[in-house]
């Protein structure tokens, strides 16, 4: 198991559009201007990572996270720079590099690519994109992303972007490598690709039990030594509220994750979410909800049985109001990540 | 009724690997593809489904007393139409945008889509079930025959000996059953119905029956008529 002093915790936010004191909601602008006071927030109080995530929706702020993480950059020492994930299917991997390397400069090396093939289909009309070369974009552009990622002249060809001929981008990173992590929902063959390219995993589970991704963690592992590739940590991904009161967590989450999920599911079919769902979900499944108390528990049991190397609170989900969220970094910094590790050290003692 | 022991699955997807271990778990022997070659799949099973075999679509058919079509709905036609002749077939497929692309261009929008994988696998005969329920759900949710809690799954088919042979074998896998006696009827199971997601037990599912002709997709589907 990962040393409870090596244990990194995150936090990660979509760009949910900010709820108001009056059950309204304020402007995207708005909305991204708070998501970098949060960012300052959690570099104060000690949190790993923060990672943004990209969407073309007017139920999200945030269409070009680097920008954003960029102002947190700036304002920040030590919190590390994520995005949650940036959809490379429907974007140009020269650009990526160009942006993270940028990125990478202005926080001093604290960038990281979470790469990933995007959950919703809003980005690929928009850039020119067909959805139904959903697979084979990411595999290609993956493919040209690893060899940009080397820092040196580029010679490449594919289907779905001009040829490169002893192109070299810029800027160089000062440490060399780019830190690149894979999102995945969980299809194996996602698993082994990661492995194969030698990129960290960040697991996204956002419903059911945290327990039935052992399986693919160890189909991870494996992959990785078949390809003589390092084993590198294990990153979770999940929905939370924390409160200080357990029940308006539960309440302020219901509403939240409920209205979130709803919208979502609706454009794939999905009936509505219902409360024994939801129970379900943050008694033993993936949504992370309560005091910190019972947010501590869950996150140190979910991190010992998938023996992870980080946990990422996914916050904002809905129309939460500014005061929300702010209470709940609070917490997850001051009270739940030093519970997490306390009760993880008592476990290893 | 049809004597099953061993299980044939297309597909090696998320769907494709929980329906593996659920039969692996209630004692069949079984086989599973994926698209490609066999050593694609191979790790991936003997991790995450040791004992189940990685083969070929068409040992897997050959070698199976029912098949199970767990693959993109979009690829179903990417098989040779007589594949799966003379078998009895569970249809598990559902439209879903990430591994299918645009809907339109995947399925004609006038008939369920089980309805489709009938009429081009012509001489399979096709049961239309599991499809409803998220795959975590199919792999929590299994609980033995008389378990309170135990959840159900809709089952929908033309041909009501095969019907009773796909039911039974559900209540194998985990499941109480709730027949559709045609196979039209898996519309109410479909993205958009109020079914889809269900993991509930036979009494709601009942009742999501029930009310399928007041909902928005029933009421949908009548003006259509």
């Amino acid at each position: 198991m990962t040393n409870v002093d090596d244990l990194q915790f995150g936090l990660e936010t979509f760009g949910d559009i900010l709820g108001d004191d009056n059950g309204g909601t304020l402007s995207g602008a708005a909305s991204i201007r708070q998501i970098v006071k949060e960012g300052i927030l959690a570099d104060k109080l000690g949190i790993d990572v923060i990672g943004i995530g990209e969407h073309h929706r007017p139920d999200y702020s945030v269409s070009s996270p680097e920008t954003v993480l960029a102002a947190i950059a700036t304002a920040t020492d030590k919190i590390k720079l994520a995005t949650a994930v940036t959809v490379l299917s429907s974007d140009d991997p020269v650009r990526v590099y160009e942006r993270f390397a940028t990125l990478d400069a202005l926080s001093n090396g604290r960038a990281q690519v979470m790469l990933g093939r995007g959950s919703f289909t809003e980005s690929f009309p928009l850039f020119g994109y067909d959805l139904k070369n959903y697979d084979d974009l990411f595999e290609e552009k993956l493919d040209l992303y690893e060899q940009l990622r080397q820092e040196k002249p580029v010679t490449w060809s594919g289907n779905f972007r001009a040829s490169l001929k002893d192109a070299d981008v810029f800027p160089k990173t000062e440490h060399g490598l780019l830190d690149t992590y894979i999102g995945i929902g969980g299809s194996p063959e996602s698993i082994i690709r990661t492995a194969r390219y030698g990129y960290k995993v960040v697991l996204a589970i956002i419903g059911g039990q945290a327990d039935r991704f052992a399986p693919y963690i160890k189909l991870y592992k494996q992959a990785a030594e078949k390809y003589n590739n390092p084993v590198l940590p294990i990153t979770v991904h999940s929905h939370g509220f924390i409160a200080d009161d357990e029940n308006e967590a539960i309440e302020v989450a219901f509403k939240n994750i409920k209205a979130n999920f709803d919208r979502i599911g609706q454009t794939r079919g999905w009936a509505p979410m219902s409360r024994e769902q939801f129970d379900g979900e943050t008694k033993t499944g993936s949504f992370y909800v309560g005091d910190p108390e019972t947010v501590a528990k869950r996150i140190a049991r979910t991190i010992k049985v998938l023996d992870l190397g980080r946990f990422d609170l996914v916050y904002g989900a809905g129309n939460q109001t500014a005061a929300q969220r702010e209470r709940m970094i609070e917490l997850y910094g001051s009270k739940v990540i030093p519970r997490v590790k306390e009760i993880l050290a008592e476990e290893q003692a | 009724m049809t004597d099953i022991k061993r299980v044939g699955i297309l597909g090696a997807g998320k769907v494709g690997i929980v329906l593996a271990e659920l039969a692996l778990k209630a004692g069949y022997e079984v086989r599973i593809s994926g698209s490609g070659e066999i050593a694609k799949i191979a790790m991936t099973i003997d991790t995450l489904v040791p004992g189940a075999i990685a083969a070929t679509n068409e040992v897997v058919v050959q070698n199976s007393d029912i098949v199970l079509l767990a693959m993109p709905l979009s690829r179903f036609k990417n098989n040779l139409a007589t594949l799966l002749d003379g078998k009895l077939v569970i249809d598990a497929m559902n439209y879903w945008w990430e591994t299918d692309g645009i809907r339109e261009e995947v399925l004609d929008s006038t008939t369920s889509s089980s309805e489709q994988v009938q009429a081009y696998f012509k001489g399979a005969t096709v049961v239309k079930t599991f499809n409803h329920m998220g795959y975590h759900n199919l792999q929590e949710d299994a609980r033995p025959a008389g378990d309170a809690k135990r959840k159900a799954l809709l089952v929908a088919g033309d041909d009501s000996a095969a019907v009773a042979t796909v039911a039974n074998f559900v209540d194998t896998m985990g499941f109480d059953t709730l027949i559709a006696s045609n196979l039209a009827a898996g519309i109410m199971a479909e993205p958009g119905a109020d079914m889809f997601g269900a993991s509930v037990g036979k009494a709601v599912l009942q009742q999501l029956v029930d009310d399928f002709p007041e909902s928005t997709l029933g009421k949908q589907i009548s003006a259509q008529k």
